[in-house]
Formats: structure tokens, sequence, C-alpha cells
């Protein structure tokens, strides 16, 4: 895998000295590697050990991953060819680069960015949950500094083939490593039900032992609200996530990302059976009280040693991956609308692919010391939050793409209050959870934290655009054309 | 590549957020299939119908 993520500099040989190359692949990925690509950010190995865990730990609820991913693909097919198409028009490399393109505006561009940022970092070390689960049941664990040896190992194995090849060092590992996990979960989810007892069998203790724990194999009523609102939520997140966004841009058209929109549904099948390792897991009587060891322990109780062990393999393959994409898209950001936006003082392309090189690793490094000396929790709480904050940024770069009717210092301030309030409603729950019970005079509705922020988002928007449209505040230089978000610019060249 | 006016068939895209969004529909045990209980494979059903949904959708954007 190692020789892959080098080997990958050479293939579809560009100038990796150019940000566009190093950090986009030169937008050259057709429909294949899009889809792995795609893929990758969608499941990682923190889904492959947390969506099972929340299934394990409370039932039904946990699939709530399920409706979220059927629905963020219609998501992506509408809305984020526009996105790719104005990038390509006018260079972007980030979704910071069309807001301050867009609204004239480094400031909510710089609002943008930095979300981004917050957003992924600890979401990298999260990656490292599931490498930790993994050699923790097979006895590798260790204590002190030889716990940590084998992810720093890995996470210095990743550093150097991303600073290496860009862009296309995840794309190529990703078609390994979800080959990997397709094998995993294909072979787990003919054979563990066999060996106990069948579909109908597993459900069946599911629902009895759930019931008997303040779990449901069916979402009872009082959590419909919750279930819905955290699966509209998260797929609107998901897509503007910085890694989803760099995945996106790096497609070489616009159909290629409908083509996939269509085509990637396969992997929310394979999240479904991930997610009822979960169950099975009940049924095959796995009791440990850190959730995240069930699917290890699940794979070593019912699965041959030596698939257990490949699965293994799959999963610790399957962090490094999105670990990638996401450092890559981290860098971006930080270069593109930062760096260059406030820093830079010579100009140059070459320049800035050079500092997104060293930020990269700066980021992979900077989310090792995350994993080896925070406690996990704070990682896990920060990824709670940091799917409410991506969700703020909705307005600013979706509603952006449709139109320039809001203003700038709306979506700013909307903006802001969204994050505080989100902030505000996860810490009132001790970031435990990111449902916040919103009361309505009698009744109680429980919904996720990042959609009661971003409706108050939306209608401070909405309210202060009518406000400061009416007060003729200017709302910048619009550097777009209409005709940029609808018409596919020319294939590449250099194909 | 030509969108003309076609988009309007991106309204269809409404459906699977009825469908998935609203758990009244698809929160019961019974009737199950294979041993799945309803909510399960109705959700895995969705899974496919969105798919195709897109494939469609695809065919109409690139006639």
């Amino acid at each position: 895998m190692t020789f892959l993520g080098f080997f990958a500099s050479r293939w579809h040989r560009g100038n990796l000295n150019l940000i566009e190359e190093w950090g986009l692949a030169g937008r050259r990925f057709g429909t294949f590697v899009t889809w792995f690509l795609l893929g990758g950010d969608l499941y990682t190995a923190y889904t492959f050990i947390a969506v099972p865990a929340l299934v394990y730990g409370t039932g039904a609820f946990g699939f709530f991953a399920v409706p979220y991913t059927i629905i963020v693909f219609p998501i992506m097919y509408v809305v984020i060819p526009r996105l790719w198409r104005v990038s390509k028009r006018h260079k972007y490399v980030t979704a910071a680069d069309f807001v301050r393109g867009r609204f004239d505006s480094s400031l909510l561009a710089l609002a943008v960015a930095i979300t981004g940022i917050l957003a992924t970092m600890p979401y990298i070390a999260l990656q490292l949950t599931g490498i930790q689960a993994v050699l923790a049941v097979m006895g590798l664990g260790g204590s002190g500094f030889m716990r940590d040896l084998p992810l720093i190992i890995a996470f210095l194995i990743l550093a150097a083939y991303t600073y290496n090849s860009g862009l296309r060092a995840p794309a190529l590992t990703a078609i390994l490593k979800d080959t990997l996990i397709y094998v995993t979960v294909i072979v787990a989810c003919i054979a563990i039900p066999i060996e106990l007892g069948g579909y109908g069998h597993i459900f069946h203790v599911a629902a009895t032992t759930l019931a008997a724990h303040k779990g449901a194999a069916i979402l009872p009523p009082k959590l419909y609200t919750a279930f819905s609102t955290l699966a509209l939520g998260s797929a609107f997140a998901l897509l503007l996530y910085p890694h989803a966004v760099t995945g996106s841009l790096g497609a070489k058209g616009g159909h290629i990302i409908q083509r996939n929109a269509a085509l990637l549904p396969l992997y929310s099948l394979a999240l479904t059976f991930i997610a009822l390792l979960g169950y099975m897991a009940i049924a095959a009587g796995i009791h440990t009280k850190d959730t995240s060891l069930v699917v290890p322990l699940l794979f070593i109780k019912t699965l041959p040693t030596w698939f257990a062990g490949f699965a293994f393999g799959a999963i610790a393959i399957g962090a490094l991956v999105p670990a990638a994409i996401m450092a890559i898209a981290a860098a971006n950001l930080f270069t593109r609308n930062i760096y260059r936006e406030y820093f830079m003082k010579e100009d140059g392309p070459n320049r800035e692919a050079h500092v997104a090189k060293i930020v990269g690793l700066v980021v992979i490094l900077g989310a090792l010391l995350f994993i080896v000396a925070i406690p996990l929790q704070y990682s896990i709480y920060f990824q709670t939050l940091g799917g409410i904050w991506i969700l703020q940024t909705v307005p600013v770069i979706m509603f952006g793409l449709y139109t320039r009717w809001f203003h700038r210092w709306a979506l700013f301030i909307g903006w802001l209050f969204g994050m505080f309030l989100g902030t505000w409603m996860a810490a009132a729950e001790s970031f435990k959870t990111s449902i916040y019970p919103l009361h309505l005079g009698h009744s109680v509705i429980l919904g996720y934290a990042g959609i009661w922020a971003i409706l108050v988002n939306i209608i401070i928007v909405v309210v202060l655009s009518l406000v400061f449209n009416a007060m003729h505040l200017s709302n910048g230089q619009d550097h777009t054309e209409r005709s940029d978000y609808t018409t596919e610019p020319g294939a590449v060249a250099a194909q | 590549m030509q969108k003309g006016n076609r988009s309007g068939w991106y309204w269809l895209f409404i459906i699977p957020f009825i469908a998935t969004l609203w758990p009244p529909f698809y929160a019961s045990y019974r009737p199950t299939l294979g041993g799945f209980p309803f909510m399960y494979w109705y959700l895995i059903l969705w899974i496919f119908l969105v798919a195709i949904l897109s494939g469609i959708i695809y065919f109409i954007d690139n006639r």
C-alpha cells in the first residue's frame, strides 16, 4: 500500500508543484476513481467502528445513518455539479475560494475556511480510533509509548506519501482499501448470520435484549424527530466537509459527480450491513462497556482467525485513506484562504503548493498529537461539534450557489449565531449527544442541534438580508457569472 | 453538455426525502421479509430506489 502511495505521484503525471495538481490531482478523476474517493469519504474506519457501536447501544436510532446516506445523493446530484463547474471555471480549489469570489468577502471566506479546518482536525484524529480498537482486540494494545508506536508508524507513512503525491495517493489506495472493506462486509454479513442462526433470529434477539436496556429495534415515536433531523442535517453537512469538497472537485466533470450520485448508494448498502453488525454483536452475546470494541470483538468471536486478521487490516487501511484526504483538504483551505490571503508576501503558484504540502504534514502530525496527547473522548466531542459547525456553512455555500440575494454581512452574522447556538446546545448536553430537546410551550421536541442552529441561522440571514438590501449596504462585486454554474467547461486538454 | 430546461425533473428527488425522513411510514416490525423487520427492508429498498431514480434523471439530463 505504501508503495502504491508513492507510485501515485507518477500516475496521470502532472506538475506537483501546482496546488491544483497536488490538492485536486489536476481535476482529472473519472467515474471509477471518483467513486472510490467519495465513497472512502463517506464511510471511514470511524464509521466502521462508530455506527455499529451506536446500534449496539441504542438500536434503531443508530440506523439514522441509512436515511442519511440515502438523501445525501440527491443533494449531491443537484448541488455539487454547480460548485464543480464554477470552481473549474475560476480555478477555485476550496469552497471558501468560491465564497470569496461570489461574495467578494475574504472575511466570509475565512469563516468558511476556519469552520472547515476546525471540523476536520478531530475527524482525522478519530480515524485512529479504528486502528486503536483493532490493535486493542488483537492484544497488541501494550501501554505507554508502545501503545502508540504502531499508530505513529502508520501516520508517518501517511504523511510521507501525502506530501509526495497529494490527492493522487489516497485515490489509488482508496481502491485497494475499499476492495478489502467490501470483501470484509460481504463475508461477515453472510458468515456471521449463518453462525448465529439467521437474520430473523438476530433481529429477534436484538429486539428482546434492547428492550431490556432502554433501546429499541424499531424506532419509538418520541425519537422520530431526533432521527429525521439528524439524518437530514448530517446529509447536508457531509457534502460540505472539506474532504468531500476536495473529493468532488477532483473529478473531471460535473457529470462525473452526477453519475456517482447514482452509483454511490452501493456504499449506503454496505453501510447498512455494517450497522447490522451491532445487532449481530448483541445476538452473539458480546458484552463490552467500550462500544468501540464491538465490531473487532464480534469478528474475533465469530470468524476464523485468519479472516478476522484480514478484516482488521481492512479497517486499519480504511483509517488512512480518509485521513489523507482530510489532511489535504485542510491544507488546501489553510493555504488558499488563510496563508495566501493574509500572510503571503511573494506571489506564485509554486509557493502555494509548497506551503500546502508543508501544512498537510503539520495537519497530520497535529492529528497524531491530538490522539496521543488528548483523551479520546475530547476528539469525539469535537467530532460531534464539527458536524454542527459545518452545517452552519450551508447558507453561505449552498444558497450562494443559487442566488446572490442574501447579503454577505447577513450570511456572516447568521453563521456566527449558528456556530454559537449549536455549540451552546451541544455544551448544554455535556457534548454527549448532538440531540437537543427543544421546549415549545408544554411539548418537547428532540432534534439535532445542528438543525435548530441552522434554522436560527437562516432566519437571521433572511431578515438581515432584507434590512441590508433595503439600506443599499454594499454587497461587493460578484466575480462569477450565471452561466458559470450551468455550463460545463471544456474537458481537460491534458487528458 | 447541454442542460436545457430539464431540471424540472429534479423535483422528483423530493420523493426519497419524504419516504425516508418520515418514520411513521416505516417504524414497525411487521411485515418482515427474510427475517428483516419492515423498517430495515423498507430502508434498504429505498437505497435501490434512490440509485434508480438518480440513474433515470442522469439519462434525462444527458439525453
